[in-house]
């Protein structure tokens, strides 16, 4: 039976309507359980002291400075070799067998779980390098683990550059890396920040990968040799191990607070680039 | 004097298709030469050939000769950017930068390495005024060039392509994406312009080549059928095909 055109037209809006009210729901859900259970914990000594008692009591400092270092390194390592990868694969390959299997290896590095990239940081950096559990081991393992993430999206951004920009910078005399650095690559901004952003997400949430090889120091790190933990790791442990529910929300609440606060602000930095850019 | 473009016995392939067909063309300097013909005979991509922006085409295959001042432009060894930079373009949609109209005329000075503020300053004023635009634009240098009509987009594209000091301006239906009123400014300005510059012209447009090219060719199909003066091959064509063209009976 064929359903008429108008109650299917409503049918669909319901449907379509009813998806998007389910996924906000469970975001906002999940939102509102955490900052309730946790922010009861929070507050200014909750964020500048350091843990005591295995974090029982005490702050959570070290372990926001380890967010947001360990995300930063493993960024700083992984955009300009992603960056590289991708606009070699753009503009400088064309499209052929072994461009095909770089792509499909790096949709297979995506699929990878994190845990897995883990236990090659520990082997490899930690181990075999004898780098120790430490910021620079950790940010490597989550610079690998964000690759493909960082590829693929700034692949995209630099497809999505008109090809006449292209054509008018050769057409004035410039040269392939003139028109990548000049051209491409600034226009392709807003998309490789996108990836950036969520790499961010990825990494600032990620605990197997960064428990390995990061390890779980309590200390405030002095240099890119010290462990160091991250809010994640520093919520898993300590409803893992029974040491402090509320601690572990409150670290929860800070975190996803954090991930909003990065959101707001690359968007914010982006628009900036935009406007700036030509206006 | 030696014309400024010598082409013969050009031939061009993208793979197996043969896009042009032993084409020899002569290009007189400070004249107005117009490529016409039916869409899909070859006179973008012969245009193409002067800059070598065929380049960019990977099954793209050249022969014969193509000489720029002098020099053939496909011998091993030539410097395809400073090419480039002596033989600017313009394009079909006015396409400027999403970037300042300062900016836009500056870029092919930044591809240069000059940075100088007041070079810049200078080179931009100058490159806009010979455009015509410079009236126009003065006060909003520092605008988005997107905003600006599109007459005056286009008119920003060939102030661009100045500020690199082009020998010849090859254009590529510049007026197509145009209304008439825009297109006569345009049409205006390659008038003056052919006063300091070598400008040849695809065009679908009859009434423009009449109206403002020295020089006319027509092409068909991939082969040149005739070439001579603009008035001697619009009122005394000696091809019939060239003639079934310019009278609309075409096809």
């Amino acid at each position: 039976m064929r359903i008429p055109p108008r109650y299917a037209q409503n049918i669909a809006v319901v449907l379509l309507g009813g998806a998007t009210a389910l996924a906000l729901a469970a975001l906002v859900f999940i939102i509102a359980f955490v900052m309730v259970k946790g922010m009861p914990a929070v507050n200014l000594k909750f964020l500048v002291d350091s843990p005591r008692e295995m974090g029982r009591s005490g702050g959570i400092f070290p372990a926001i400075v380890g967010s947001f270092i360990l995300p930063l390194a493993a960024i700083a390592i992984a955009l300009p070799a992603g960056v590289g990868t991708a606009v070699y694969l753009a503009e400088y390959t064309l499209e052929n067998r072994i461009t095909r299997v770089i792509r499909i290896g790096t949709d297979c590095l995506a699929g990878i779980p994190s845990i897995i990239f883990g236990l090659f940081g520990f082997i490899f950096f930690v181990t075999v390098l004898r780098m120790g559990w430490c910021i620079l081991s950790g940010a490597l393992t989550l610079a690998i683990m964000i690759l493909p993430t960082v590829i693929r999206t700034s692949e995209e951004a630099i497809k999505a550059v008109p090809r006449s920009y292209r054509e008018v910078s050769f057409s004035l005399g410039a040269t392939q890396w003139e028109t990548v650095w000049k051209v491409v690559l600034p226009n392709a901004v807003p998309g490789i920040m996108t990836g950036v952003m969520l790499s961010m997400g990825r990494s600032i949430g990620e605990t197997a990968a960064v428990i390995f090889t990061a390890g779980a120091a309590l200390r405030l790190p002095t240099s890119a040799f010290d462990s160091v933990r991250t809010m994640a790791v520093h919520f898993y442990l300590l409803a893992r191990e029974g040491i402090s529910l509320e601690n572990a929300y409150g670290t929860a609440a800070v975190l996803i607070v954090s991930i909003l606060l990065i959101n707001a602000a690359s968007y914010w930095l982006m628009h900036r680039f935009i406007s700036r850019r030509a206006r | 004097m030696k014309p400024a473009i010598e082409i013969s016995g050009l031939n061009l392939f993208y793979g197996l298709f043969h896009a042009l067909k032993d084409v020899s063309l002569a290009v007189e300097r400070r004249k107005i030469t117009a490529l016409i013909g039916p869409s899909g005979c070859g006179k973008s991509t012969l245009l193409r050939v002067l800059n070598r922006m065929n380049d960019l085409i990977p099954e793209c295959r050249i022969t014969g000769s193509v000489l720029v001042e002098g020099r053939d432009i496909y011998a091993g060894g030539e410097d395809v950017c400073a090419l480039r930079k002596k033989v600017g373009m313009v394009f079909q949609r006015p396409n400027p930068f999403p970037l300042t109209v300062r900016e836009n005329v500056a870029f092919g000075l930044r591809v240069e390495g000059i940075n100088e503020p007041g070079a810049i300053e200078q080179a931009v004023e100058e490159s806009l005024k010979a455009a015509w635009l410079w009236e126009n634009v003065k006060d909003s240098l520092d605008r988005s060039a997107l905003e600006l009509p599109l007459d005056q987009q286009q008119r920003l594209c060939v102030a661009r392509l100045l500020a690199v000091e082009p020998d010849v301006i090859l254009m590529d239906e510049p007026c197509s994406a145009l209304d008439p009123i825009a297109t006569g400014k345009i049409e205006d300005l390659m008038i003056e312009l052919r006063a300091r510059y070598t400008i040849v012209i695809v065009t679908h447009n009859m009434q423009q080549a009449s109206r403002i090219s020295d020089v006319s060719a027509y092409m068909l199909l991939g082969e040149m059928i005739e070439m001579g003066p603009t008035l001697q091959l619009f009122s005394k064509p000696r091809d019939r095909r060239t003639e079934d063209y310019i009278t609309g009976r075409y096809g």
